[in-house]
């Protein structure tokens, strides 16, 4: 089992973009997908760090993938997805409509925003050309389990979430510019000023959401802490972390010394919990997703 | 289905009522239960596991309410002061609740306008209210039917009530002949 | 004539979708393979072949919806709805897993197959996809475009869409949000069911109706006041020093005045959500909406409805079809 770095959700600056890109080449990763995710307006801010960061993981030795949107809809984004086949890099389709510009054959990677719940979308995925696939954080281990044995037969790596606030929708409505009484046109991208997210609580102070722009994440982060064995021996082969802010290279260190046996589930926890973060992991194996399995031990 | 309030039974008739022998009222109206359990089969049969549950059925503008136990076909009147153990429970105006199961009005529609307030088992409410909603139940036909040879008069007494009331005491989306 | 797609819960009501004046009813068979698994509701399959009978014989359709996404290790379950839907004699499934597409144009080439809202296929790339890779012969759109924007991608589609005009308006992208099983554990795509029943609990505090799901404060709703559905995403929560709905106010759709500019964008068919509201309610919003597409036919203007008393906040919006509402 190894790990994968996934496409930053969040608006960082140029500078904060490129600064994460470089200390991710000596960290313990064997591959890193990158690009825009979430909001098309964002990209021409810090596009232009793209190619460095490349240029610096490829040369590290990690494998790098490009990400296409999670929801295209407008024309610019069409054209911008149909350019991402022209890259040289997989790109990882996050919405189906990317699949449109791969050329049938071409290998690609499918992300954890496209539904891939049954061996009948795996298959057919397969037939495309898909060589790696994230599943959707919402899978129960039994589909987990499933799936990672259909991937092995169809020839793809099937990979699950490791760690990061969970990406729990998308909308065509941005949620930023909605809390500033702003239009989606006008939003003056105050998206920027939440780098992990802006926290939802419900009326009773519960902590509860976050909002990312167009994106809806959950305010606890998930953590497969203590899921390491159970994905392993499920036939997972990858675990994908998502990015935030602090030390992340750090963070990949720590799950890297988890999945290696030399680090315990509740050490990386403690670790993880440390500054006052709640993790979650219950879609695997609890009663629902806001769950956290280390409560329990 | 109108913009109009919905009517409620006037105070002067729910005192009167107030006195009303329970147990007679729990007869007849398990009587009447009976016989629309058994010709609308499928009514228990949407409501699943949920038939077994208690609703109490709380019409605001009445001096009782009524404990319906669906997959035993019976309905006991009881008298506020003393509540029965339940599951869930319904409270809204006497009209609403005959409104809903006559297809005049719809239930959601109801508790957006907060007409009708619910508590409890949210699932088995939901339930109960579908397979109602399905049965395409008629309050005075089955009336009329159990009262035997007395069926037309109590029919008229009903058609007579319902003008009187404004209460929909027929169903009010029949696609034949109106009653 | 534009095509009008009604809501039907239970027989009662697809009898009274077709009596109200229903092109065509789309329903579900009672279990996890459709996105409106909620209790009471739906079709055995005795009672989907009567449903298809008794519309047929009034010359209106039966579309089934097949729209959940199927559980792995559990496919037969799914692939049994979609052969029962063509044996029962419907007119379209409705699906939104590529999965079961792929399954369903190979092994039921005669069916007519509808992608589901729940596909949210938005651009006309994915929609071409859909109809080249599985033969796909129409497409519901997701509630998250324009008008002008639909009526751009029916020109470079040869497919039709079909559009919500009333009812429940999803803020998230359908078919892609799994707030309702980080609370809940159940989810639309898995379960069928979003913000379901089971785990929401009423309370009658002071005086405020509060609704709370799986635990969580949705709404504190004061007296007089609209009570809302107890769904996440209009629920009205806090964000640093604001409080209010964070996504969406508990209104729902109403677009009966945009049926014209619908029309003229192309679209083929007007769908009306409520699978899980009374007959009562389809019959009343199937009349009216009936009314506005045959004032469309003939050029006259669309006659004023009365149904802001059957939506959820007793008040309509024109959702996404107005490009403020993003």
């Amino acid at each position: 089992m190894d790990l994968t770095v996934g496409p930053n959700f969040f608006f960082w600056d140029a500078a904060a973009v490129r600064q994460f890109y470089r200390s991710l080449a000596n960290a313990p990763v064997a591959r890193v997908v990158l690009g825009e995710v979430i909001c098309s307006k964002r990209l021409p801010f810090w596009q232009d760090e793209i190619p460095q960061a490349v240029e610096t993981l490829v040369a590290a030795g990690k494998q790098v993938a490009i990400t296409s949107l999670a929801l295209i809809t407008l024309r610019r984004e069409r054209r911008q997805t149909a350019d991402l086949a022209g890259m040289g890099l997989p790109v990882e389709v996050n919405d189906l409509s990317a699949l449109a510009h791969v050329p049938e054959g071409t290998p690609f990677w499918v992300g954890p925003l496209v539904n891939v719940y049954n061996e009948g979308s795996l298959r057919w995925l397969a037939r495309r050309g898909a060589t790696r696939v994230c599943l959707p954080p919402e899978l129960p281990l039994a589909s987990v389990t499933v799936l990672a044995q259909a991937g092995q037969e169809l020839g793809i790596a099937v990979e699950a979430w490791g760690h990061g606030k969970l990406p729990l929708a998308i909308s065509g409505r941005c949620y930023h510019a909605r809390l500033h009484d702003r239009a989606k046109d006008n939003c003056q991208f105050v998206c920027g000023e939440d780098p992990d997210g802006r926290d939802v609580e419900t009326l009773d102070g519960q902590k509860f959401l976050a909002v990312n722009g167009v994106q809806t994440l959950s305010q606890s982060t998930a953590s497969m802490a203590w899921q390491v064995e159970p994905l392993r021996d499920a036939g997972v082969t990858a675990l994908r972390l998502s990015p935030e802010t602090g030390d992340f290279a750090a963070l990949c260190a720590s799950y890297s010394d988890r999945i290696a046996g030399r680090l315990s589930a509740a050490d990386l926890s403690a670790r993880l919990q440390s500054g006052g973060r709640r993790l979650s992991d219950g879609f695997l194996t609890g009663a629902a997703g806001m769950e956290w399995s280390g409560n329990r031990v | 289905m109108t913009d109009a309030a919905l009517p409620h039974v006037p105070r002067m008739l729910a005192v009167a009522m107030r006195p009303l022998p329970l147990l007679p009222l729990s007869v007849a109206l398990g009587a009447v239960a009976r016989r629309m359990t058994r010709s609308h089969p499928t009514m228990l049969r949407r409501l699943g596991d949920h038939g077994g549950r208690r609703f109490l059925i709380d019409p605001v503008d009445l001096p009782f309410v009524f404990l319906l136990v669906p997959s035993r076909s019976t309905v006991t009147a009881c008298r506020r002061d003393r509540l029965p153990v339940h599951d869930a429970r319904l409270a809204g105006p006497l009209s609403a609740f005959l409104a809903m199961l006559h297809g005049a009005e719809d239930g959601d529609a109801l508790f957006f306008s907060r007409d009708l307030t619910i508590e409890g088992d949210t699932s088995a409410v939901l339930a109960l209210r579908n397979a109602i909603d399905n049965a395409e139940l008629d309050l005075s036909a089955e009336l009329s039917a159990a009262g035997g040879r007395f069926g037309g008069l109590i029919r008229q007494a009903l058609a007579q009530a319902e003008r009187a009331t404004g209460l929909a005491l027929h169903r009010m989306d029949d696609f034949g002949e109106p009653l | 004539m534009m095509e009008l797609v009604c809501p039907a819960g239970t027989p009662a009501a697809l009898r009274a979708a077709v009596e109200a004046g229903a092109h065509a009813v789309y329903c579900g068979f009672a279990d996890e393979t459709n996105a409106r698994n909620f209790p009471g509701l739906n079709f055995s399959r005795e009672e989907m072949a009567e449903g298809v009978a008794h519309a047929h014989a009034r010359g209106a359709k039966v579309l089934v919806a097949i729209n959940t996404f199927p559980r792995a290790g559990a496919e037969p379950v799914w692939h049994r709805a979609i052969a029962d839907a063509e044996r029962a004699g419907v007119d379209a499934v409705i699906l939104a897993d590529v999965g079961l597409l792929a399954h369903a144009a190979e092994a039921h080439p005669g069916l007519r197959l509808h992608l589901s809202v729940q596909a949210a296929a938005a651009n006309p790339d994915v929609i071409n996809l859909y109809a080249s890779a599985f033969g796909v012969r129409r497409v519901v759109l997701p509630r998250v475009l324009t008008v002008e924007e639909i009526a751009a991608i029916n020109r470079e589609i040869d497919v039709e869409t079909e559009v919500f005009v009333f009812g429940g308006l999803c803020v998230m992208a359908e078919g892609r949000c799994s707030l309702s099983s980080y609370v809940t554990g159940q989810s639309p795509n898995m379960n069928g069911v979003c913000s379901p029943a089971s785990h929401v609990a009423y309370s009658e505090e002071g005086p405020d109706l509060v609704s709370r799901l799986g635990g969580f404060t949705i709404h504190r709703t004061p007296k007089g006041a609209p009570a809302p559905y107890p769904t996440l995403c209009k629920g009205c929560f806090t964000s640093e020093d604001q409080t209010g709905h964070i996504f969406e106010d508990p209104v729902s759709l109403d677009a009966s005045h945009l049926v014209p500019r619908l029309a003229r964008a192309g679209v083929s068919a007007l769908k009306i959500e409520g699978r899980q509201r009374s007959r009562a309610y389809v019959a009343q919003v199937v009349r009216a909406f009936r009314a506005a597409v045959e004032a469309e036919a003939a050029g006259k203007p669309i006659p004023e409805s009365a149904l802001a008393r059957l939506t959820e906040g007793q008040a309509a919006t024109s959702g996404a079809y107005a490009k403020t509402w993003r």
